[in-house]
């Protein structure tokens, strides 16, 4: 796992259709070695059709896909030893008990790890002789995720894989992904839980309307947003010169009091401004993360 | 009362708008079914004189009695509704199991039931809404039935006769469904209980209409809606009174399913969930293991329910070894058939056939869950593991391939030790094998049909029953409706040799068997290519 970062997926101006919906519009992603990789983005945006495509169950119309170096649709079969994938809306065959669909997985996958196996049905508390009808939302989850988590696979696909499961449950999925990623398998995870890719994901990628919007560290996303900022001055300026100051917007300047929001990369610009004015009171608030995805979701796609 | 029954209208409306094509279409079938063929019988046997002819080829071979039921009279009416009266009550049974199931047990065990029931719906209203539109369907089969035959020119007492025999067998099974529904707490296990139930019914009549009248076994016939659809005797003692026994059953039936309605959770039914084991079987390794474990109530039901029959249609052979005795009828079946073969050779082939049909309609529906498996997504969860499409497909035709040929093999068997233990002149054990293992070149084709369209159209893979429905009737009815006779070779079921009595054509045999094999191989082509989600 020392050898340089690999990609595991690579993904190029990928095009779906189906009829005249336009599911994947030029779609890219790249997921290096290793890491967790948040795949995000609002309902409808492409995100179960792009991993449909990487699984080769869907065929691209356009566009080339790799993932670990071979091509989903022509090697699905022989790729498809090496993933685990948990589907977003977990079905399973009404008349098998969780117990027998671990199974039934982990075999066509390739063999199952008994120990592991035994472990994460402890961890997620389920009940494997309930059948497949008679499980919850979550329960159903758990056998995929548990069928998914204890196979050998370099990659794991978990399309919303917590949607269903309950804050205790999730903080075990939490542990298990970190355990994931210290033994350097790579994961793709698609999810609408901000807090959970917030712990969980080395770099995310949103996607609107089949496109990727934005991709990189949290990090480097807040990077560029706005800070919002609070003063309290002595000497207040007029909104105007406020207004003319480099990367400063939506100013709200009321006696010394001023509110607005300035780009990062301006933060210091602003600060050394507020510090000539007399600043008495200062408080900078980066963007939350719900900030930072509203403002992405919104934003008009070009 | 009207609590429970807060928002029927509504659910019956969504009911209609999901089923405006279903139920009409199948409306139109049954009709054109019973009025196209009498129009076609009438004008080949103009009056009763000339219908004598028929009527000898019906009345000299008991299995075409034991198959539809008692002949009301011995006129070309009786003759032109002969058919259609069983084949037609059979169907619109079918079409009142369907429509209630699908809006009853489907929705509930699809989840769909608890997001409507959550709105201002009472708790009896789904059911009656089912019901309403099955009695929509079945009134309106028998009722446009009825009117096209007097319009024909046909007696209208016997017009009405032939629409309350169907409509008594439609009434009865709409309210044996609303039982079974509540019974089964899945699609499928309703299935189990509505189709074992017309079985056992159809069963129960055959051998009742068999039987001497004044007997036991035939006064039996009583307790089947399919017998009480042959013994309305339209066109002949016409007994418009059946009606109330479907009027009765179908009340009954009704009763008992609010009843249990008003005692059991939403979702579950009568006959309990239980869990299952912890660990997988070996079966569940494979996909090929996987289907067969999956396909595994399907399998236990057709062999014990194949083998009953069989049992059934093998000691019918009894009694026929009396109508065997008369020479003259010996000799009006040879020249008839232009075949060789005895009575009982007769009588085998024309159940083997029969039974092809319904062995051929297991096949379909287990090839079908290949597309049921891609709908519901567990396609999906498969194929994203090494499963290889090739694998999926494979397994979901070698599985029903394997099982028509095994219950063909398994009816020929027990009908060959049944007949030759209770007549001493019916086939041998290895003649009823090879008759019953003669037909399995148009199973496979019918099957191979499905297979077909659900690799490359699963969108249009339910016309597989279509296929084997029209394959069917056009066969069992194409001579008597006057059919053109490209439109009846289409039917694989028409290619088929003459066994036992006649020879084994080995052309015919080779030709279907290699397009069962294309259609197999096309599907399967199409499938690798397309997408799988």
């Amino acid at each position: 796992m020392t050898d340089g970062v690999t990609d595991v997926i690579t993904v190029t101006g990928l095009r779906k259709s189906f009829g005249h919906t336009n599911a994947l519009d030029g779609l890219d992603l790249t997921v290096s070695q290793g890491e967790v990789h948040g795949f995000l983005g609002p309902n409808g945006s492409g995100k179960s059709t792009t991993i449909r495509v990487l699984l080769g169950l869907l065929r691209a119309d356009s566009g080339t896909a790799s993932v670990l170096g071979q091509d989903p649709w022509r090697d699905a079969t022989e790729l498809h030893r090496s993933i685990a994938y948990v589907p977003g809306d977990v079905v399973l065959w009404p008349t098998l008990s969780g117990g027998e669909v671990i199974d039934l997985l982990g075999r066509l996958r390739g063999g199952i790890d008994d120990a592991r196996r035994r472990r994460l049905v402890a961890r997620f508390e389920l009940d494997e002789t309930k059948k497949g009808r008679a499980y919850s939302k979550g329960n159903r989850q758990k056998v995929a995720l548990v069928a998914a988590l204890a196979s050998d696979a370099r990659l794991l696909i978990l399309d919303e894989p917590t949607a269903g499961l309950d804050p205790l449950m999730e903080e075990v999925f939490q542990a298990e992904l970190a355990d994931l990623r210290a033994q350097g398998r790579t994961t793709l995870l698609s999810s609408h839980i901000l807090s959970e890719v917030e712990k969980a994901c080395d770099r995310v990628s949103i996607v609107r309307s089949g496109r990727i919007v934005d991709t990189g560290s949290l990090a480097d996303l807040r990077h560029l947003t706005r800070t919002r900022v609070h003063a309290v001055l002595r000497a207040a300026p007029t909104p105007v010169e406020v207004a003319q100051w480099p990367g400063v917007h939506d100013v709200d300047l009321v006696g010394g009091e001023l509110r607005c929001s300035v780009e990062a990369t301006h933060l210091g610009d602003l600060v050394e401004q507020l510090g000539r004015q007399g600043v008495e009171a200062l408080t900078c608030q980066p963007p939350t993360l719900e900030e930072l995805f509203l403002a992405r979701y919104h934003e008009p796609v070009p | 009362m009207t609590t429970r029954l807060a928002g029927a209208p509504d659910l019956f409306r969504l009911a209609w708008r999901r089923d405006r094509i279903l139920v009409p279409a199948s409306v139109l079938g049954l009709v054109a079914l019973s009025v196209g063929s009498a129009q076609a019988t009438l004008a080949l046997y103009p009056d009763d004189a000339s219908a004598a002819e028929g009527l000898a080829g019906i009345l000299t071979n008991p299995s075409v009695l034991a198959m539809y039921g008692p002949l009301a009279s011995q006129t070309a009416e009786a003759l032109a509704v002969f058919k259609t009266v069983m084949m037609g009550a059979f169907l619109t049974a079918v079409l009142g199991f369907v429509v209630v199931r699908r809006h009853t047990r489907t929705e509930e065990e699809e989840g769909r039931l608890e997001l409507v029931g959550s709105g201002v719906v009472g708790r009896w209203s789904p059911l009656a809404a089912a019901v309403a539109l099955a009695l929509v369907a079945v009134v309106a089969a028998s009722a446009f039935s009825a009117a096209g035959l007097a319009a024909l020119g046909m007696d209208v007492e016997g017009s009405v006769a032939f629409g309350v025999a169907w409509l008594a067998a439609g009434l009865a099974t709409v309210g044996v469904t609303a039982v079974a529904v509540q019974l089964a707490s899945t699609t499928r296990g309703a299935a189990g209980l509505g189709f074992g139930f017309l079985a056992a019914m159809y069963a129960l009549r055959a051998i009742a209409d068999s039987a001497d009248a004044g007997t036991l076994t035939h006064a039996l016939g009583w307790l089947s809606p399919l017998g009480w659809a042959g013994r309305v005797e339209a066109c002949g003692a016409n007994r418009q009174w059946v009606l109330l026994l479907g009027l009765g059953a179908l009340v009954i039936g009704v009763g008992i399913g609010v009843a249990v309605l008003d005692r059991r959770d939403l979702g579950a039914g009568l006959i309990p969930a239980r869990n299952g084991p912890s660990r997988g079987g070996a079966l569940l390794s494979s996909p090929l293991g996987l289907v067969t474990q999956l396909a595994r109530g399907t399998i236990i039901g057709w062999t014990v329910g194949l083998t009953l029959g069989a049992v059934a249609i093998g000691s019918l052979l009894e009694s026929i070894a009396d109508l065997a005795d008369d020479e003259v009828i010996q000799d009006f079946l040879r020249r008839l058939g232009g075949s060789a073969g005895t009575i009982e050779d007769i009588f085998v082939a024309t159940e083997v056939r029969f039974v092809a049909v319904a062995v051929a309609a297991s096949g379909v529906a287990l090839v079908l869950r290949l597309v049921a498996a891609e709908r519901s997504g567990l396609g999906e969860a498969v194929l994203a593991t090494p499963t290889s499409r090739g694998r999926w497909y494979a397994a979901h035709v070698v599985v029903p391939l394997a099982l028509v040929t095994a219950l063909m093999a398994l009816f020929g068997l027990v009908l060959g030790l049944v007949g030759s233990a209770v007549a001493p002149l019916a086939p041998s054990v290895g003649a009823a094998v090879a008759a019953s293992l003669a037909t399995l070149p148009a199973v496979w084709v019918v099957v191979g049909v499905a297979a077909f369209l659900g690799g490359a159209f699963p969108r249009f893979a339910p016309f597989a029953w279509g296929v084997l429905l029209v394959a069917f009737v056009v066969g069992e009815l194409g001579a008597t409706m006057d059919l053109p006779s490209w439109l009846i070779d289409a039917s694989p079921f028409a290619h088929l040799s003459q066994l036992p009595g006649g020879s084994f054509e080995l052309v015919s045999a080779v030709v279907l068997t290699l397009v069962a094999a294309a259609l197999v191989v096309a599907g399967w082509a199409a499938y690798r290519r397309r997408d799988a989600v």
